[in-house]
């Protein structure tokens, strides 16, 4: 699947295109096919998104998305070295999911 | 130390409002992120991994408990918490929201500092010896050039879009503690046989995907030419220095191209033009810099240290480094606990070390690029008393350049550039040695990792060195040995192929242990290295 990504541009923060918004969780990402480069020019003219782009992505069984990109998973969960810091901090195995 | 005039602090507090402006603009939509990105660049405020990163310069390393204080007030207040000391002297917060960028940058020009020239292709901050007006074995305090240089370089109209960036260290001792010759210029302070002091110059040194070590150039311009040498230096490569490929665009590549002599005729030639054109600043303006660096108001005092706490004696042995006062060491402050991130230390952490500088060291403190902090006055006599407070604030770590004082940048991580994470191998590292004791047997040791090819971990100059590279979306370890950022520069080679995580960490634990078992008497791994060579290393790595 092809999901969008992006950092918000007031706080900085990364953010995964659901379909209708920017969210927090890149579980939540939608698939957007071959409407990618329509949704990213959109968006960053409304200023929703700051420098968003276009990634590689499977949805697994359970549901859940997982970047193709090593990168990308770290920008969805947090960085490794702090797990209190992730969007996961009562789950330090989350970091396993990364790598 | 210095500080602002009333020229430097207008400076910054409009740069403060002018930036301001240029982020309510982009917040109202009325500059896009291309017309934006520029304008946050030259206030280093980059766009990383997890958010926005701020980086905030500290001239040459130094400055006083009130501005450590305040730094230590923005990671808590605007930040999660902490700063990451860099390997060039600087402090970053890593999850800075653009709404309260302007907010911080006035915060820290209330306290003289800024955030001015901390990226882009201008002159970025000038380094200097972290032992400098402290240092036994210094010729002279090597700030105040380095100071007259920052004013010269701030906001300089000539060189404010170079071709790439430029980074500038000054010395003043033999004894390279600035990784001097691995910068674009390097300067030292050295004195001729008349007795007169005057700068050496070295262009054309860095590290990055070319690593190279500065050739000299000059080997005395006296001090009254010293900001015209620059400039020339500056000019020649601001014309010929390579605009159309930024990765050729350093100015190590022009000096490597055009050669040596070249290059050196050519600056001479634009030296004796700018002669002519009276741009040096008088030397009184140098002396009016000189006596913010005044000898604080040393005391005699005991001149023996206590030794009968051993994890003390230990502490001293490793992390205290000769003072020019025969009563007073410098003392360096680990930020390398083991397992933990190099260079991180927490909010109070930062005011702790802040209060230790007013109670211990004059006021002052001075960022070393190893990542970690130096009080560089302490007297002898309070130095267990130091040591006491610091291991009760997790700041006492023994372990200045060994294996565990490594050097690694911010890495995938963090880092929008990096190719893998660093830090996670740092840690496993530290804790591995620290487990097996080996530590201590290994002795002097200095290891940098770097995440990607931008060398920001200083890994071609380390005695073991590690760049993480992405191998078809997954990290990966290049191993290299023999590199030297001292006075005995070299680079690192390459062992041979990468590793995994796992497996680097294993080649780092079989490298060392060729070097336990030929090591001859009190040589270091980089001596062994360079009396027996790549072969032995690589056999034990790779096999026959």
């Amino acid at each position: 699947m092809i999901i969008l990504t992006g950092n918000d541009l007031k706080t900085g923060a990364v953010t995964w295109w659901n379909g209708a918004d920017w969210s927090l969780y890149v579980d939540d990402a939608v698939d957007v096919g071959e409407q990618a480069e329509e949704i990213l020019a959109r968006e960053e003219a409304l200023r929703r998104v700051n420098v968003p782009y276009s990634i590689q992505a499977t949805r697994e069984d359970d549901g859940k998305v997982r970047p193709a990109h090593i990168k990308d998973r770290i920008r969805a969960l947090g960085p490794t070295v702090r797990p209190d810091l992730t969007l996961k901090p009562q789950s330090p195995e989350a970091i396993d999911w990364v790598i | 130390m210095y500080s602002y005039d009333h020229y430097d602090q207008a400076m910054v507090d409009a740069r403060v409002e002018e930036f301001r402006d240029q982020a309510r603009r982009r917040l109202e939509g009325k500059l896009t992120e291309d017309q934006f990105k520029p304008l946050r660049l030259m206030n280093g405020l980059y766009l990383q991994l997890h958010a926005y990163m701020l980086r905030v310069a500290i001239p040459y390393g130094t400055l006083n408990s009130r501005q450590m204080h305040a730094l230590g007030d923005i990671a808590d207040k605007y930040d999660r918490g902490y700063g990451h000391f860099t390997t060039r002297q600087n402090l970053q917060y890593n999850w800075i929201k653009l709404e309260d960028a302007a907010d911080i940058l006035a915060d820290l020009a209330k306290v003289e500092m800024h955030a001015i020239q901390t990226s882009g292709n201008c002159i970025r901050n000038i380094s200097s010896d972290h032992f400098a007006g402290a240092a036994a074995d210094e010729l002279v305090d090597p700030r105040p050039y380095a100071e007259l240089m920052r004013q010269w370089s701030s906001f300089h109209p000539e060189f404010t879009y170079l071709p790439r960036k430029f980074k500038i260290a000054v010395i003043a001792a033999e004894k390279d503690r600035a990784a001097m010759r691995l910068h674009d210029i390097g300067i030292q302070i050295v004195q001729n046989e008349a007795g007169e002091l005057g700068a050496r110059f070295y262009v054309g040194g860095g590290m990055g995907r070319t690593p190279m070590i500065a050739p000299m150039i000059r080997n005395f311009v006296p001090l009254d030419q010293l900001i015209t040498y620059a400039e020339a230096c500056l000019r020649v490569y601001n014309r010929y220095g390579r605009r159309d490929n930024k990765y050729k665009a350093r100015i190590k590549i022009l000096v490597h191209e055009l050669g040596k002599d070249e290059y050196t005729r050519q600056v001479e030639e634009e030296f004796a033009h700018l002669l002519s054109q009276g741009i040096e600043p008088p030397l009184a303006e140098l002396e009016r810099i000189r006596t913010h660096f005044a000898d604080p108001a040393f005391e005699d005092g005991t001149k023996q240290v206590d030794r009968s706490d051993p994890d003390f004696a230990v502490w001293v042995d490793r992390n205290t480094h000769r003072h020019k006062h025969d009563s007073y060491v410098s003392a360096v402050i680990s930020l390398k606990p083991v397992g933990g991130i190099p260079g991180d230390a927490t909010g109070e952490q930062i005011r702790i070390m802040a209060r230790l500088a007013k109670q211990y060291s004059f006021d002052e403190l001075r960022i070393m690029h190893t990542q970690n902090v130096v009080l560089p006055h302490v007297k002898i006599a309070d130095l267990h008393a130091l040591w006491t407070e610091l291991e009760t604030a997790g700041l006492g770590a023994p372990n200045m350049d060994t294996i565990e004082d490594m050097i690694a940048c911010p890495g995938l991580d963090y880092c929008a550039l990096a190719n893998a994470r660093s830090i996670p191998l740092a840690q496993r590292i530290s804790e591995r040695f620290d487990a097996s004791d080996k530590t201590a047997r290994l002795g002097e040791l200095k290891m940098k990792i770097s995440g990607c090819i931008n060398a920001c971990g200083h890994h071609h100059a380390g005695h073991i060195g590690i760049l993480g590279v992405d191998k078809k979306g997954t990290e990966n370890y290049q191993l290299s040995l023999g590199g030297s950022e001292a006075e005995d520069t070299s680079l690192a080679k390459i062992t041979g192929p990468g590793f995994t995580e796992d497996g680097v960490i294993e080649a780092v634990d079989k490298v060392t242990d060729v070097y336990l078992e030929q090591r001859q008497g009190e040589e270091r791994f980089l001596d062994t290295y360079r009396r027996i060579g790549m072969e032995p290393f690589k056999e034990a790595l790779y096999g026959a």
